[in-house]
């Protein structure tokens, strides 16, 4: 069975097959396409289970397979395949999700003419991710990444006729794109270095020991050792891809994409990508912190980022009236949640999060999509409301993602995951910081998330839309039925008193703890929850809301603040006003560089050349040519039209080229000189 | 070596269609056309032809064709091809057809736009195979006639101007090229590039260039250099490129951007570099910042433009100036201690990678622009369009693989140039690579934008009326061109295979005389 790794390919080739499939399809043909679709992620999901049962039979191995992939100087460039726990277990929550969200799709895309389409582009979105999850090389993880960037573009601006899906689109392939150019300097530095960008290759791979000392040892101006360097612009791409602070901008407008796309991105793809890379390359990204002398950790960048995100995130999701952006932020928050897990040390929780974060936000994204679908895209949680007598099953597994992800304490996942994360923070030592914006998150999004449950489904509707709203078919509302189950049982993997998933992803047996230890931590974050839950039961729940118009509570309690965080705190605008402005000025600088001082410099020297030609001719035509006037009018005319070629702007551009020349010549000397 | 001088026929097959269509006055439109695409195509099949025998390992020139020819000057007719000249053919093969299909139609007079195509395609052949400076200046010289005519009497508005300002700067540069070699040839009595480069290699071209006088190595140096940054054109001698790849008509867009820029590209490749090491060394870090400047600028000016063809011709500019920047960088680092090989081996891969791939990128975007064009009555400013991939899906898809592929994206041809010239700069001249990346930023946002503009959101423009989707002639023009771009994104093996051993030995023995 360990020959799979050779294998490895066909998780991601399979959904990669289907989209090849999906795009020669006719637009009427939707059973070949959406058939092809979900039989290759029923694929993909056995492949990766069987990858997983020979990962878990010997969890600290690392198998791969490399193989060139094109010949370069006196080597070659290599690419392969990696099996592990760590990405047995992604392959398989990227395919079960996705394959569930495919089975959404086919429900809530049922009336969409471009239903063909849209299996194409999932497929490929799936493909992509799961290419980034087998690489055992990071040009093909990049490679990976970079699709999965495309396919994002091509699934949030699916409804590209509306300018703010297309507008929405651009953002986020611009925006991920900016992280994506540290990532690739990090590449090549690493390429650089190391002479191989393969991850694990007997010995050789740049997470190998070997490989790691000479990075470490390599200080660069400043004491920053190389590693840290390489380690910080290949964070660059995740927290672009994450949704982290600063880049985070593009993941809430990223819903202008059909909803079962907003649960793709959100939860099996995409922003996992982030995570699941900084987890990947731990080992490189961690080889820093033995050294005492180092300004800068990059884990400790990690960590500060994850904190203000998940803060940040959390306070922006209390003030949006938007159903889908409500989660938008909340996922924000929740991948800052996972970084700083990852900065502080404790990938593996990290990676626990992920999955269980998989579930329950898939499934609040498919349970707001099921929302939407009933109440005729309505989205504005104000004008919802009264969807719990008709859209029971929704209204049910909704309720259950929503106490997941607000950490309701014991039974749901997100509880475990979250402590696990908290417990990581509250034993770093370098800073406390991480933690206190960790407990205050869990305020906030247990607030806001009893918000939108009791907006959206409590009370009486308060539009027609809402009031018409009746339960989703089972095509769509199964795939709930099986995320909440997750939701439920995933936590229970990963329990302090029994570590499996911990154990497997680390390869060595974690010792069991008491259930309840670190209690005090776990009693005040439990404390926070129902804190949260309370205030939110109490301004949203007890008086419920009237009518679509009336304020919201914090609105009205503190106008500025509620204005501020709804604005998004204003970073689009700050954006738009520094990065938007300087980019825009570079272009009108380029232009009026080419036209003024370069076309200027040519041009002006065609006139002094035309004014020496024009002398020349008067010369020429007075003097000289006087005893030629016998000759034959035709010649006489092909000689004038001649002598303007020569009169005019010939002599100019070559005079350009001569000044260009001594330009050039005196840059020579000045680099000479150097 | 075969007995069929092969480079020969590549050569002159397209000039005997010329021949021929020059000596057929009375030939029909249709019968025009269809020989000159006839006799467009035996590139391709030739340089297939060649491919088959053509010794991937072996890093010195094959199917050598060697005669005297002006025995005064020393001169031979020469003729050779290796890993880099085979790459450059297998592009002209690829992209001459496309160009002649491209004018298949709305093309006044096609007879005469066919013979002067062919003369083009035959001159550029010409120049990627000679490797004697008389003949090889000659087909230099060639190349740009029918272009002239081409741009000035098939293109837009503002075409006469546009050729004559191309013909006259590209001219001024092949002047001061010229004025280099002659006195080369009184420094050293051959005009071999062969010959030439061994001279170079051991120091003698520098020492008798210098026996001229101190000034001279330096003035050579300089006058070579000119005829190639104008051609390609190397940053700040490009302003005769927008309105001369705007104003011609499509096909010849195509050519010039696809095939004729990798001229001088291929010039600072073939000759200035293995000729100059040392001035070209001495001059390297100024003229990365010129590279520099094409890329970033060149791809910040395009995001200004309106006209989508300027749009794609700075674009052009940004393209080939990662070229140069690779060459530049590793030049740069040529005799630095502990320089290692393998980055410039990646440079120079990257180069002649990104050579190919823009010219099929490049090529692709231009035809796209004129089927955009074509549709909207001659209109093809960024804001005449609106949401045509709602009417035309098939054509939007074609044109969003090429624009992809232009843009760098992971799985089609363009990254992997990008990545090695990237990789190799990075070890070479770091911080260089550094400042490239805001070039990749921008492309990757004019790119978005013009895509946003035209063919997201609700139709408007030429998209709210008659928006007929690509005609069977159209897909023949763009799937071989969207298809490569598939094949190599996936196996560029395909391609670095035929000459790895040719940049490894050039990676390998980086000296300074």
């Amino acid at each position: 069975m360990e020959s799979l790794v050779a294998y490895l390919w066909i998780i991601p080739a399979l959904p990669l097959a289907a989209a090849a499939l999906g795009s020669v399809t006719p637009r009427g043909s939707r059973r070949i396409a959406a058939g092809a679709a979900i039989a290759a992620m029923v694929g993909a999901l056995v492949v990766s289970c069987l990858a997983l049962r020979v990962a878990l039979a010997d969890p600290s191995a690392h198998l791969f397979y490399n193989f060139r992939w094109f010949d370069l100087g006196n080597g070659a460039v290599a690419l392969g395949w990696l099996l592990d726990p760590l990405n047995a277990f992604m392959c398989v929550m990227v395919s079960l999700v996705g394959l569930l969200i495919f089975i959404f799709s086919l429900g809530y895309m049922d009336a969409d003419e471009n239903f063909t389409r849209f299996f194409c582009f999932l497929s490929l979105f799936a493909a992509a991710m799961l290419c980034v999850v087998v690489a055992n090389s990071l040009l093909l993880l990049f490679i990976g990444w970079e699709l999965v960037g495309l396919a994002s573009y091509l699934l949030i601006g699916f409804w590209f006729e509306r300018p703010a899906a297309a507008a929405a689109a651009k953002k986020a392939f611009i925006t991920t794109r900016i992280g994506d150019l540290g990532f690739l300097l990090g590449l090549v530095w690493l390429y650089d270095t190391t002479g191989s960008l393969l991850l694990y290759d007997g010995g050789n791979g740049v997470l190998e020991s070997h490989v790691l000392g000479d990075l470490t040892t390599q200080v660069l101006a400043g004491g920053l050792a190389a590693s840290t360097a390489i380690g910080l612009l290949i964070f660059c791409g995740a927290v672009g891809k994450s949704g982290q602070f600063p880049l985070h901008v593009w993941l809430p407008d990223a819903m202008e994409g059909p909803t079962p796309v907003s649960a793709l991105i959100h939860a099996a793809t995409m922003v996992a990508a982030g995570v699941f890379l900084i987890a990947r390359i731990f080992p490189l990204v961690s080889a820093d912190l033995g050294l005492a002398t180092a300004p800068v950790h990059v884990l400790t960048v990690v960590a500060g980022i994850g904190a203000i995100t998940a803060f940040m995130g959390a306070a922006i999701a209390v003030a949006q009236y938007d159903l889908k952006r409500i989660l938008a932020f909340s996922t924000v928050s929740q991948l800052g949640y996972m970084m700083l897990a990852l900065g502080v040390g404790s990938w593996v929780a990290a990676i626990f999060h992920l999955l269980t974060h998989a579930f329950f936000k898939a499934l609040l994204f498919l349970g707001a999509g099921s929302v939407i679908h009933a109440a005729h895209h309505e989205q504005d949680i104000r004008s919802l409301g009264g969807l719990r007598a008709p859209m029971r099953v929704t209204y049910v597994t909704f309720a259950v993602g929503m106490l997941a992800l607000a950490g309701f304490p014991f039974v749901f996942s997100g509880f475990w995951s979250k402590e696990a994360i908290l417990h990581a923070a509250s034993e770093w030592d370098v800073s406390r910081l991480p933690l206190y914006a960790g407990l205050a998150g869990v305020v906030l999004t247990a607030f806001y998330m009893t918000r939108l449950l009791c907006e959206v489904f409590w009370g009486r509707p308060r539009s027609p839309a809402a009031a018409h709203a009746h339960e989703s078919p089972a095509v769509m509302t199964v795939p709930l039925v099986v995320l909440a189950i997750g939701a439920f049982a995933l936590g229970f993997l990963g329990t302090p008193a029994w570590p499996w998933l911990q154990s497997k992803l680390t390869g060595r047996e974690v010792p069991a703890r008491p259930l309840l230890e670190g209690g005090a931590l776990m009693a005040l974050s439990i404390v926070l929850v129902a804190i949260g839950l309370g205030a939110g039961w109490a301004l949203y729940g007890r008086r419920l809301r009237a009518a679509a118009g009336v304020d919201d509570p914090l609105a009205a309690a503190a106008p500025r603040l509620f204005a501020f965080l709804r604005a998004r705190m204003k970073l689009d605008e700050l954006y738009a006003a520094t990065v938007g402005r300087l980019n825009t000025l570079g272009a009108a600088l380029a232009v009026v560089l080419d036209r003024w001082v370069w076309g200027g410099a040519v041009g002006l020297i065609a006139r002094f050349g035309e004014f020496t030609g024009s002398v020349n001719r008067e010369v020429d035509e007075g003097g000289l040519n006087a005893g030629f006037d016998s000759i034959s009018e035709r010649i006489r005319g092909a000689g004038r039209a001649y002598s303007r070629a020569q009169t005019g702007e010939a002599h100019g551009y070559l005079r350009t080229l001569a000044v260009a020349f001594v330009v050039l010549a005196l840059l020579v000397l000045l680099g000479g000189g150097r | 070596m075969s007995s069929v001088p092969l480079l020969s026929l590549i050569i002159f097959v397209p000039w005997i269609g010329a021949l021929l269509l020059a000596s057929l006055p009375r030939l029909g439109a249709p019968a025009s056309r269809l020989l000159a695409l006839v006799f467009s195509l035996s590139t391709i099949v030739l340089a297939l032809a060649a491919l088959g025998s053509f010794d991937c390992a072996s890093t010195g020139y094959q199917f050598v064709e060697r005669h005297g020819w002006v025995g005064a000057l020393n001169s031979n007719y020469h003729l050779g091809m290796d890993g880099l000249s085979l790459l450059l053919v297998l592009l002209t093969g690829l992209l001459a057809p496309a160009c002649l299909l491209a004018s298949w139609r709305g093309i006044q007079d096609p007879r005469l736009f066919g013979l002067l195509f062919l003369i083009l395609q035959g001159a550029a052949l010409g120049v990627f195979l000679a490797l004697d400076f008389f003949h090889w200046f000659i087909f230099w010289e060639l190349s740009l006639i029918p272009a002239y005519l081409l741009i000035k009497l098939w293109g837009g508005p503002g075409a006469a101007n546009a050729a004559y300002q191309f013909v006259i700067y590209t001219i001024g540069g092949s002047a001061f090229l010229l004025l280099g070699f002659v006195a080369i040839y009184a420094a050293t009595g051959t005009l071999d590039f062969v010959r030439l480069a061994s001279l170079a290699a051991d120091g003698t071209l520098g020492a008798r260039l210098a026996s001229l006088g101190s000034f001279w190595p330096q003035a050579v140096f300089l006058g070579v250099f000119l005829g190639f940054a104008v051609k390609v054109p190397l940053f700040p001698f490009h302003t005769w490129l927008p309105p001369a790849y705007a104003e011609a008509p499509t096909g010849v867009s195509m050519f010039l951007t696809g095939v004729m820029s990798k001229m001088g590209v291929y010039g600072f490749l073939r000759l200035l570099w293995p000729l100059f090491p040392g001035p070209l060394h001495a001059a390297a870090v100024p003229l990365v910042w010129l590279a520099l400047g094409g890329a970033v600028l060149g791809a910040y000016a395009a995001m200004r433009q309106t006209d989508l063809k300027r749009m794609i011709a700075y674009s052009s500019v940004n393209h080939v100036s990662y070229c140069l920047l690779a060459l530049f960088a590793v030049s740069a680092a040529t005799g630095r201690s502990g320089l290692t090989s393998e980055a410039a081996a990646a440079a120079l891969s990257g180069t002649l990678l990104q050579m190919f791939n823009h010219g099929l990128s490049a090529g692709a975007l231009f035809y796209c622009v004129g089927v955009l064009e074509a549709r909207a009555g001659g209109r093809r400013g960024l804001g005449d369009f609106g949401g045509v991939q709602t009417v035309a899906p098939v054509f939007a898809g074609l044109c969003g693989i090429a624009m992809f592929s232009s843009l760098g994206l992971p799985g089609l041809n363009g990254f992997i140039g990008e990545f090695l010239i990237f990789r190799g700069v990075w070890g070479l001249v770091p911080w260089a690579a550094a400042v490239a990346c805001l070039g990749l930023f921008a492309t990757a946002f004019f790119l978005i934008t013009f895509w946003q503009r035209v063919f997201h959101g609700p139709r408007a423009g030429a998209g709210a009326g008659e928006f007929p989707d690509l005609a069977p002639l159209d897909i023949t023009v763009l799937s071989p061109l969207v298809a490569m771009m598939f094949i190599l994104g996936v196996l560029p093996q395909l391609l670095t295979g035929l000459y790895n051993p040719l940049i490894t030995m050039w990676a390998n023995h980086l000296s300074l005389p």
